[in-house]
């Protein structure tokens, strides 16, 4: 088993005709993704990359069953998109899309809430179950299928740690980027559920950074909810250059969250091993499944 | 993206909420004009910097003297502070070290203050929501407040789908204590925040304080307005607002090319793609005793050209002793552009210092080939903790050809 996405999986790409979304869905295919069609309002009826086209998600998911939906849509439009599929009941959506205006994740959130889909992003590079289902914009060849769960929180170190657990032989179960917007869709939390219910998951590694409470979270969650599965963490920007203040607003609001020894600090109190250095995640955990 | 509190009053003027009688000056002489024209006994001069922390700071040349705040009780007083402030750094506990310079100020009508609030609006993580913080006992204190007494502080997250109703704007007046002849001006300066947040895509609204006059009135005497970089896009006129001289150099370099730099003590120059890793390379650096000069992140949108001016940016930097490349190719990022800009970088200025190269992911073997190919001395890498390693030892070898040399030059002179 795995989580979230597996070889059933049906995927439509919301902006499947642009540059990116072209590109995509060539990988995703490539690496025996099921890509069933796209989205490009205007160019319904056409075909593209030898999958149909429609004007609408609703049309696309009626058409071909699809039951996730990854959106390439630029920034100015990618709310709709994401409202759209929403509305069109697809269980997963993931956005990659980046710099889209918090306002808009903020009613997409609102427009979440009544609703059984899950989003990824926006922001994320996406999620890959290896040999299974690949979606977003991770790069295949440093996967291999195993027992390790990531959940990561920025970009392009998700890869460091996919690529550390590889070497390190452990290999992962599925490997899912939940972005690094301050409003997000899916959370740590979300994903550490999913993963320690999973029988193929025997170890979860979460991969934060400073900024926001969403490791702080991850610890709260982690001792309301206690599991035999280790999990290892690497909390990015110990060494970091302080942030931009918002105002007081942000201080008071955060209260001594969002540092990252605050993080780390929180999550060692969970029993999370904490990867001291980026270059140790995968040896970290390597470590704790051999002692057992 | 930040503006000055002149902009942000005037922003809040057009909108309706109450600030006093003020304008803009960038020379003394029109200092005096304004505060004459104002007229009454009593002004507030304002250095105008994008930094909190403006009155209990101090200016470059006086730093026993006041701050950039002040009262003044006759013409000459306003000329005095104006003659200090303009062209002056006024240095902040939110400023770097040098302060920034001082290049306006702004005048204002004091008023007698009976009692202050805070108001603060912005996007709450934990609820997804726009989010109103309020606390009765405004003022320079806030945070001290917030944290010894936090039940004074009132927090309300807004619907996005029904916004901030009359009712519930009344009712978080009526909280703040305020005196039935205030609660309604004040119920509309919540309800007018909340409606400019959203037709603007603010990201932070603070007013401290919003104060109570002896005379009765509500008034905004300061503003802090920022905004959602992601959203600027749909706003042409607040981009208008932004005064690049607030920018350091490098970083106005920076940001004109799309790149995430900030300049930091060290001597080993960091180029990293994403956030993240640009965070772990920082890091990773650390942890092996090593200082990195800056923490620079390209985007994995930037082109060839991009990251060229990324790495001139790091080699136009003295202080750095070695560079180290941390890339991991994934998504649209791709080694052989960074490989090409290193490349490109080079033929127009040699490199002077040596250059550590991880390349990992999408077209990494590719990228590695061709650099081998175009000659520039590079120092390849296996993973992130042969990178940093040997970027620390590279850094220690050329502070110490550095000395040497130095040294040599020395005993030249003298013999």
């Amino acid at each position: 088993m795995a989580v979230l996405v597996d070889a059933n999986t049906k995927v439509i790409c919301q902006g499947i005709t642009g540059q990116q979304g072209t590109f995509y869905t060539e990988q995703a295919l490539a690496s025996g993704t099921q890509m069933v069609g796209g989205v490009r309002p205007g160019k319904g009826g056409s075909r593209h990359l030898g999958l149909p086209v429609f004007d609408a998600v609703q049309e696309a998911v009626d058409a071909t069953g699809a039951d996730a939906s990854v959106i390439f849509v630029p920034p100015a439009h990618a709310a709709h998109a994401i409202h759209e599929a929403i509305e069109a009941g697809v269980p997963l959506i993931v956005c990659v899309t980046e710099r889209i205006p918090v306002l808009d994740i903020v009613g997409v959130k609102r427009a979440l809430a009544s609703t059984n889909t899950r989003l990824l992003g926006p922001n994320c590079p996406g999620i890959i179950t290896p040999n299974e289902c690949r979606i977003g914009i991770m790069p295949q060849e440093i996967f291999r299928r195993g027992r390790i769960g990531i959940v990561s929180r920025t970009g392009t170190l998700t890869y460091e740690a996919v690529e550390q657990t590889t070497r390190a032989n452990l290999g992962q179960s599925t490997c899912i980027g939940i972005g690094a917007d301050p409003i997000q869709g899916m959370t740590f939390c979300d994903c550490m559920a999913l993963f320690m219910d999973d029988d193929e998951t025997e170890g979860v590694i979460l991969i934060g950074e400073i900024g926001g409470e969403a490791e702080e979270e991850a610890a709260d969650y982690l001792q309301a909810n206690p599991s035999d599965k280790p999990v290892v963490a690497y909390v990015a920007g110990r060494f970091a250059p302080p942030g931009r203040r918002m105002g007081h607003a942000g201080a008071i609001i955060q209260h001594g969250t969002g540092g990252a020894e605050a993080k780390i600090e929180a999550l060692r109190a969970a029993g999370v091993h904490i990867a001291e250095s980026p270059v140790t995640i995968g040896t970290t955990m390597a470590q704790i499944l051999v002692r057992g | 993206m930040h503006i000055h509190e002149y902009q942000a009053k005037q922003l809040f003027a057009e909108h309706g909420i109450p600030i006093p009688e003020g304008g803009v000056a960038s020379t003394i002489d029109e200092a005096l004009q304004i505060a004459r024209d104002i007229g009454g006994g009593a002004w507030v001069v304002k250095a105008q910097i994008h930094a909190g922390g403006r009155r209990a700071g101090h200016f470059e040349d006086a730093p026993q003297g006041e701050g950039g705040v002040r009262i003044a009780r006759s013409i000459t007083d306003v000329e005095k502070a104006a003659k200090q402030m303009l062209g002056n750094a006024l240095i902040t506990t939110q400023t770097r070290p040098s302060g920034s310079a001082v290049e306006r100020v702004y005048v204002e009508r004091a008023c007698d203050v009976q009692s202050e609030l805070y108001l603060g609006m912005l996007v709450d993580r934990r609820s997804s929501r726009v989010t109103l913080v309020a606390s009765a006992a405004g003022g320079v204190n806030i945070e001290s407040i917030a944290e010894k007494h936090p039940e004074s502080i009132i927090k309300y997250a807004i619907d996005p789908l029904e916004g901030l109703g009359e009712e519930a704007a009344r009712s978080m007046a009526s909280k703040l204590a305020v005196e039935k002849e205030q609660a309604s001006v004040t119920t509309r300066v919540i309800q007018t925040m909340y409606e400019m947040f959203v037709e603007l895509d603010a990201s932070l609204i603070e007013i401290n304080p919003l104060a109570i006059t002896t005379a009765g009135e509500v008034i905004a005497l300061d503003a802090t307005l920022t905004f959602d970089d992601n959203a600027l896009f749909r706003h042409q006129d607040i981009l208008a607002l932004r005064d690049q001289a607030e920018l350091h150099l490098g970083e106005l370099e920076a940001v004109q090319h799309g790149i995430n730099y900030v300049k930091l003590d060290g001597n080993i120059g960091c180029l990293a793609s994403g956030a993240g890793t640009a965070l772990a390379t920082v890091d990773a650096i650390h942890l092996l005793g090593g200082e990195p000069a800056n923490f620079l992140d390209v985007p994995p949108v930037a082109q060839v050209g991009r990251v060229k001016e990324a790495l001139r940016l790091l080699l136009s930097d003295p202080g750095v002793a070695s560079i180290l490349v941390n890339v991991f190719g994934g998504g649209i990022m791709r080694c052989d552009t960074i490989a090409d800009a290193i490349i490109m970088a080079n033929r127009e200025t040699p490199l002077k210092v040596p250059l550590v190269a991880r390349l990992a992911g999408t077209n990494a073997t590719f990228a590695i080939r061709r650099l081998k190919d175009a000659g520039p001395d590079i120092i390849f890498a296996t993973d992130l903790a042969d990178a940093a390693d040997k970027a620390v030892k590279a850094a220690k070898q050329t502070k110490a050809i550095q000395r040497r040399s130095w040294w040599q030059r020395v005993r030249g002179v003298s013999g």
